[in-house]
């Protein structure tokens, strides 16, 4: 019958797009491992860069991406969860909650590049605070907040009215409602969301460029006003502004920042199904 | 009773109004922070229309050391290299979605969904890094180009990032069709194929919609990736194989020169002003897209 | 506290309520004598709960309500400026329809709302656990797994934990809506039984689940009807003997 050779068909071209999307993917991820586990080893993972970072390791990058990773999350953490738990338990459907909501979904539509120029206006130049690793996780952090804000949202809504009711009849107050039953059940998703955001912190060049990185610096920063190098920036880097640079070491520069940014991922879904298996409700 | 209660209750009391009053602080921050970030690019932003002539300003040449400052060339990047990725991201990922939803069995869709979502989380830079290392060559030998940095290879690659984002919501809108839509399909005599294509994917139209404009909102944004194979070259892209030539998009163009310029400068003035374009161009577009979302969900009240 | 024979526990005075505009109860007037169950029942949509509810203020959590009247716990207005609202509710407990055990074991369960009050004592909070898992006739079957997931226990197990929940904070009145709607007969007749100990000690109200649990429990029982108290009467004389036209129509069971 003709209908089903056409299904028959359409459905082999969905397949063939699906693999179109697929495959580069694994395509990707193979290339960066294949040809950056060459360069891997315990100095490039661990020493200063030398001769023109053509030799030598990426330590000051990795130190300087987890740094900047720990300083994003202090700020944006109780900032996030705070807001989540304004939007799920304390608003009322008014102007004022729909313009916080339009503000999230604005600010998770911002460039990332703008985030930079903001950051460069306010942190390193209004506030003083220079090119340094706290005006780069401040501009990190904000930049991470609406992903924290929704998903920490959507797992606090999604733990049922009732606990809340029956914590209220037992003479909670509100908030030990929250502290005591709404927070620990919503935990799991609360830090999926929160590693899923730090993660996009952690992989981001944009608004780092003008904030804190630094070109070369072979030592590790000993203050947060200080500049850093950072992973992101450092591929950006040797890719772009130093001729003759061995191909080997920008795969596994590469591969080094993929392996910490897919392994926050695989953390997060790791605790998301784990939980999701968990709950008793 | 009273008694014994009255001075935990009291603090109690306290201790809710802090927190209360802290949580509500922090939620209003949002906006605080939106404003705080609009307020700083005006700020910086805003006198380059006063120090620039606006024939200039949407001029066609952009030449910051000749006080040149036409944006209309980066404006025209972005633009060009945004819609080409779309028109590549919004077949591949419709078809993606509805292989996943509608067609694929579930031992399939367990291993494809962590494989796109493995997308979504590979730094921009890192995938910037392999278009210039693997896929610009590729383009430059198949066009016998003299470079492989083109509009199109920047587009390919937004595609790629714009596709986690289509897909997943394309997914949610299939997913949101209700089962009956499918059955009247189906009862109706019609194969799986036509009542995927005439009613499950129109009936998702509005879900489709919002993908798109997502994905449009992230490619416009998008710098790293798109600085690093576009060749970066500020040309008006009028010719018909513009495409296939540098350009030069709004984002790259405040990426490579906001660290070389002195602060105050017109330059400076100018690179925030890009800021503005940009910010107000991706509020429109999520306003738009959120829209479309908002307008579906109805928040549900305390029982 | 001090009680006084003569007055009433709760009274419900000239109470309207509505969401959303849309009225739930209309004037009820009614008094809620101490030491005895008290039945609120009638077909669905009543306003049993919404008026059950009132007396804890739970409906506070509720947005976008309209109310007039007062409701008095022992003369005290509940609904006045300053009120310890959760004061208040550790005073008047609730029992809901279904068994909403909180996460967390059988113990964590018990102790919930002591330790909210405030209670640390560990020997304090161990003998509260003893006595509000024995007065819902629930402590032989757990008194060897206090310590394991709530939700492990039956359907029945966890209402009555959930009553021990609420005995726990020692209220003076227990709010009962449609406890046993999901239980099994014998449960359901081991909750009654419950009952009949705790109403030595406590003020209890309950929606019951059928006429005949309400002619079984009831000493007063108040008839609504779509927002309306009926008739309010003891119990031995309004199943047997209604005045209401409308209340001897449901009583049996000639109601649509
Ligand atoms: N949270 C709410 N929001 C809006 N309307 C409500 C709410 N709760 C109850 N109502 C409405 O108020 C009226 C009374 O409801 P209520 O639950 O008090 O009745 P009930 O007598 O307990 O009924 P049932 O026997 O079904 O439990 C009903 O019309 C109901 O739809
Ligand atoms: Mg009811």
């Amino acid at each position: 019958m003709n209908r089903y050779l056409t299904q028959h068909v359409g459905f082999i071209l969905l397949g063939l797009s699906t693999l179109l999307v697929v495959v580069p993917i694994l395509v990707v991820v193979g290339a960066i491992v294949v040809w950056g586990a060459g360069a891997i080893s315990w100095e490039f993972l661990t020493a200063m860069p030398r001769g023109g970072m053509k030799a030598g390791g990426i330590f000051p990058a990795i130190v300087g991406t987890l740094l900047l990773t720990l300083g994003t999350a202090v700020a944006a953490i109780p900032v996030g969860i705070g807001g989540a738990i304004y939007l799920a338990e304390y608003a009322r459907d008014t102007w004022l909650t729909r313009a916080i909501r339009l503000a999230i979904v604005n600010l998770a539509g911002i460039p990332s590049v703008v985030y930079g120029l903001f950051g460069l206006g306010l942190f390193v130049l209004f506030l003083g605070l220079g090119t340094s690793i706290l005006a780069g996780s401040l501009t990190l952090a904000i930049m991470t907040l609406p992903i924290i804000i929704s998903t920490a949202e959507e797992s606090l809504r999604a733990v049922p009215t009732e606990f809340r009711t029956v914590s209220a009849s037992l003479g909670g107050t509100r908030w030990q409602g929250i502290r005591n039953i709404v927070l620990p059940q919503a935990t799991p998703g609360i830090i999926t969301g929160v590693i899923l955001g730090l993660l996009r912190a952690a992989g981001e060049t944009a608004p780092i460029l003008f904030t804190v990185a630094a070109f070369f610096l072979p030592r590790l920063p000993r203050s947060p006003l200080e500049q850093t190098m950072a992973l992101p920036y450092h591929l950006y880097v040797i890719s772009t502004q130093v001729p003759g640079m061995p191909l080997e070491i920008k795969y596994g520069t590469a591969l080094v920042l993929l392996v910490l940014v897919l392994s926050m991922n695989v953390v997060a879904t790791v605790i998301r199904s784990y939980f999701r298996r968990r709950r008793q409700w | 009773m009273t008694e014994n209660s009255t001075p935990t209750s009291s603090q109690l009391r306290w201790t809710e109004f802090t927190v209360e009053a802290l949580i509500r602080v922090l939620g209003f921050s949002t906006i605080g922070f939106v404003l705080l970030i609009f307020f700083f690019l005006l700020r910086e932003g805003v006198p380059v229309f006063l120090e620039v002539p606006p024939g200039n300003l949407f001029g066609t040449r952009w030449y910051p050391t000749f006080d040149l400052f036409g944006t209309l060339p980066l404006i025209l990047g972005s633009a060009l290299v945004t819609v080409t990725a779309i028109a590549i991201a919004l077949p591949l990922g419709v078809a993606t979605a509805v292989f996943i939803r509608e067609v694929a069995p579930n031992w399939a869709r367990e291993i494809l969904k962590p494989v796109i979502e493995v997308l979504a989380g590979i730094p921009s830079v890192v995938l910037g890094f392999l278009g210039m290392t693997l896929i610009a060559p590729l383009i430059r030998e198949t066009l016998g180009a003299p470079t492989g940095l083109t509009a199109f290879t920047g587009a390919l690659i937004l595609a790629y990032m714009a596709l986690p984002t289509i897909i997943s919501v394309a997914e949610d809108a299939l997913d949101a069709v209700p089962k009956s839509y499918r059955d009247a399909g189906l009862a109706m005599g019609a194969t799986q194929w036509q009542t995927i294509w005439r009613v499950v994917v129109p009936a998702a139209r509005s879900g489709i919609v919002t993908a798109v404009m997502l994905g449009m909102g992230r490619a416009i944004g998008e710098t790293m990736a798109v600085m690093m194979v576009t060749g970066n070259a500020a040309r008006m892209p009028l010719t018909l194989d513009s495409l296939f030539r540098p350009i030069r998009t709004m984002t790259a163009t405040i990426a490579a020169e906001m660290g070389e310029v002195a602060q105050g400068s017109t330059h400076y003035h100018a690179l925030f002003g890009i800021g503005i374009i940009l910010f107000l161009l991706t509020f429109l577009i999520n306003l738009a897209a959120a829209s479309v979302m908002f307008k579906k969900r109805r928040r549900g009240g305390l029982r | 506290m001090s009680h006084n024979q003569n007055h009433p526990k709760i009274r419900i005075e000239n109470v309207s309520y509505a969401y959303d505009g849309k009225p739930a109860l209309h004037d009820v007037t009614l008094d809620v004598p101490a030491n005895a169950i008290t039945v609120f029942f009638g077909p669905a949509g009543g306003g049993k709960t919404t008026l059950l509810r009132l007396i804890n203020r739970l409906n506070d959590l509720v947005e976008g309500t309209q109310m007039s009247g007062r409701v008095l716990l022992d003369g005290q207005d509940i609904y006045a400026p300053g009120t310890d609202v959760p004061g208040l509710r550790r005073r008047v407990g609730m029992v809901f329809a279904l068994p909403l055990p909180l996460p967390g074991t059988i113990r964590e369960n018990v102790v919930y709302g002591p330790k909210l009050a405030g209670e640390r004592d560990q020997t304090r909070l161990e003998e509260i656990v003893v006595r509000s898992l024995t007065q819902a006739a629930l402590w032989d079957e757990v008194k060897d797994r206090l310590d394991s997931p709530a939700s492990a226990l039956s359907g029945g197990q966890q209402q009555r934990l959930c009553i021990a929940r609420s005995l726990a904070l020692s209220p003076e009145v227990l709010l009962l809506d449609e406890p046993t709607s999901g239980l099994d007969p014998i449960s359901t007749g081991k909750v009654e039984e419950s009952l009949f100990e705790l109403k030595q000690q406590y003020t209890i109200v309950i929606v019951p689940h059928s006429i005949q649990q309400a002619a079984r429990v009831a000493d007063y029982a108040a008839f609504f009807l779509m927002g309306d108290l009926i008739e309010y009467r003891p119990g031995t004389e309004i199943f047997t003997a209604p005045r209401d036209q409308r209340t001897e129509d449901y009583v049996t069971g000639r109601f649509g």
